[in-house]
């Protein structure tokens, strides 16, 4: 492990990659502070930028730090504007925003900058306890166990990632596993479901899907509704806390950035839940006249999201480096764009390429150190982006968008494509279709249909189900956690008749 | 009918279409070696049509009651927000890409970000103007020269 930092510390303080993790954090702050936009858009929207560059651990390095950047900076519009950039931020809204109408806006930015720090450093030390261990384990995987594992994850992610409609994230993610088949598999050499058509030979692009799938509708939803931006703009000033507010947020800081590492591992449970979850276990083990605190400027109830979903951000890499099975969407494009660059995230990582892997935990360390330093000071500074004209904004990123389709094909049709896409997936959004189970389906569709193919061959059929229990156990558990949710929604409707929700 | 039955309606028919495929079609011209294998390139597919008619014919029929939330955006009420802007943007993408081979990267890209903000209601030409051209310039140098992908910079008749 000591070997392995130090490759990691060696690539990580390349001059090439601390610019990466600087522009990464600069970036992921900029935008996720624009609220209406998440951190999926605007790493679909770097990822052309990132395959680009050739370098997996730099690539890797940028869009790690524009998506805890983003988080990051969700929490600064959350706060300020109450118009949270980001899902995972909204939480932190509860009680930074009253905070800041009484004034003490400097206050909660520093309380979310410290606990946005911690819990991206606990997250980053867990993570390099917990990756290694993970994948070892991994290594006696065999490809029917691999299968049954993206099997669990899709329907996990199917089961958690809806807005509990768990059959609309189920048919989202076969959808996305129906389009994965489309083209010409490296397995059959046979074009499969192109309807004759040439450019479908090669499939469809995932980086087309990942733009027409979260930044379109994103930027769509923006015109149509345009998110007011009255914020408070008084001055923000008193950035300092007291030591005996410090001692106050210091256990939840700690308990929270655990817990959000955890839950941010499971796939499907990403920084929105985590930080959801933080809230309600905080407001649950406060004192009395805490409680009465939460919702009107708690410095506990903002320090328990913020810690939560920064730790959770991280927590997603474990599945994502040790397994090579994503367990949210941003982590899917992140996979998209290591696959782009010719390496295969998984259990083998750590020991065939351990520069990538070490150089991106380190870069963690690096960028939660540089959001730290870049928001103290600078938030008053950074407040005043939020002004940015939406009438110049919403051109700008149907452009990116465009361009990062255009130069990942090089083809005018694959726009055509992304147009019309947007359109589906616009549609999708409206009717509370989830939209990130498609993209992490399509991206895992092919990997699973090989190790699905594998496990056939090796087993001459679909005996591989009952003869390895490992697998068995692991298609037994996907097949509880589809049930399960409409199960329990179904008895809750039963007790709700008469019962209060207790939250 | 809610729009996400009608939705799971027309899901239902690409997975019947993507199954009969599947099922029916795909296996036709099979070489006679590929029989013999335990999997076909058309196993894998029928297994999804299969689920996809299962989990569309839960939406289309009700099974699962929904919670009304609160969305964002409310398809009811679409004609209370902008959404001719909303359109507009959609046909100036569609112009823009098929364009952006024949009149040139630099044109397309200043006139689609000008029309966009036009289309959103901003009339300060002299701020539109520098923004737009500096914006195509310097995306166009980054992709050509720094990313080394090559972008035709001005229309076909005038230049290479």
């Amino acid at each position: 492990m000591l070997e392995g930092l130090l490759i990691g510390l060696q690539t990580a303080f390349s001059i090439q990659n601390l610019l990466m993790v600087i522009a990464g954090c600069l970036i992921g702050t900029f935008i996720g502070m624009l609220p209406g936009l998440g951190p999926m858009s605007i790493i679909a929207i770097m990822i052309p930028v990132a395959i680009s560059m050739g370098d997996p651990s730099a690539a890797l390095i940028l869009l790690a730090g524009v998506y805890y950047g983003a988080i990051f900076g969700g929490s600064t519009s959350s706060i300020l504007l109450n118009a949270p950039g980001v899902a995972g931020t909204v939480a932190s809204s509860f009680d930074g925003y009253p905070m800041a109408q009484q004034g003490k806006a400097g206050k909660a930015l520093t309380i979310a900058a410290i606990a946005s720090f911690a819990g991206g450093t606990i997250g980053a030390i867990l993570l390099m306890i917990f990756a290694p261990a993970l994948s070892s384990v991994a290594l006696i995987f065999h490809s029917a166990e691999y299968f049954a594992l993206m099997v669990v994850g899709l329907s996990a992610i199917a089961a958690f990632a809806g807005t509990g409609q768990v059959a609309k994230a189920m048919i989202m993610t076969i959808l996305g596993l129906i389009m994965a088949t489309v083209g010409e598999g490296a397995l059959f050499n046979m074009p499969r479901f192109t309807m004759g058509i040439m450019d479908l030979q090669s499939g469809f692009g995932f980086i087309t899907l990942a733009m027409a799938m979260f930044a379109l509708p994103e930027a769509l939803f923006l015109v149509l509704k345009p998110k007011n931006l009255e914020g408070d703009e008084g001055q923000i000033k008193d950035l300092r806390i007291t030591r005996s507010e410090a001692k106050a947020i210091a256990p939840v800081i700690g308990r929270q950035s655990l817990q959000g590492f955890f839950i941010g591992v499971l796939p499907g449970a990403g920084a929105t839940i985590a930080s959801f979850l933080g809230y309600a276990v905080e407001r649950n083990i406060a004192t009395k006249e805490e409680q009465e605190q939460f919702g009107k400027g708690s410095i506990k109830g903002l320090a328990a999201p913020e810690s939560a979903n920064n730790a959770a951000c991280t927590g997603s890499f474990v599945p994502l480096l040790t397994l090579g099975i994503p367990g949210s969407g941003t982590t899917a494009i992140l996979l998209g764009a290591l696959i782009a660059l010719n390496v295969t995230p998984g259990p083998r990582l750590m020991i065939d390429e351990p520069q990538i892997f070490w150089a991106v935990i380190m870069s963690m360390f690096i960028g939660n150190l540089v959001l730290l330093i870049l928001n103290l000071p600078l938030i008053p500074y950074i407040a005043k982006i939020l002004a940015v004209p939406r009438n110049y904004l919403i051109p700008f990123i149907l452009f990116f968008t465009l361009m990062g389709a255009y130069i990942g094909q090089n083809n005018a049709t694959e726009l055509l494509l992304l147009v019309g896409f947007g359109i589906c997936a616009t549609a999708l959004k409206f009717a509370d279709y989830p939209l990130a189970p498609l993209l992490i389906g399509f991206i895992l569709g092919g990997m699973m249909e090989d190790n699905f193919s594998r496990a056939m061959q090796l087993y001459d059929g679909i005996g591989f189900i009952w003869e390895r229990p490992m697998t068995l156990g692991l298609l037994v558990i996907a097949a509880i956690l589809v049930v399960l949710p409409s199960f329990r929604a179904r008895r809750a409707k039963h007790r709700a008749a008469g019962v209060a929700d207790g939250d | 009918m809610a729009l996400d039955r009608w939705i799971a309606l027309i899901l239902l028919g690409v997975c019947l279409a993507y199954g009969y495929a599947a099922w029916f079609t795909m296996d036709a011209n099979l070489a006679p070696f590929m029989r013999r294998n335990p999997i076909w390139p058309s196993t894998f597919p029928k297994v999804l049509s299969i689920l996809g008619i299962i989990s569309t014919t839960i939406v289309l029929l009700g099974f699962e009651k929904s919670e009304a939330s609160e969305p964002d955006v409310d398809y009811r009420r679409l004609g209370e927000y902008h959404l001719g802007q909303a359109l507009m943007l959609l046909v100036l993408m569609v112009i823009y890409a098929i364009c952006l081979r024949p009149l040139g990267f630099l044109f397309s890209t200043s006139a689609f970000i000008i029309l966009g903000a036009y289309t959103l209601g901003e009339r300060k030409w002299h701020i539109m103007l520098p923004i737009a051209l500096i914006a195509a310039l310097g995306v166009w140098y980054l992709v050509q020269q720094v990313l080394g992908i090559y972008m035709r910079p001005l229309p076909g008749f005038i230049g290479v």
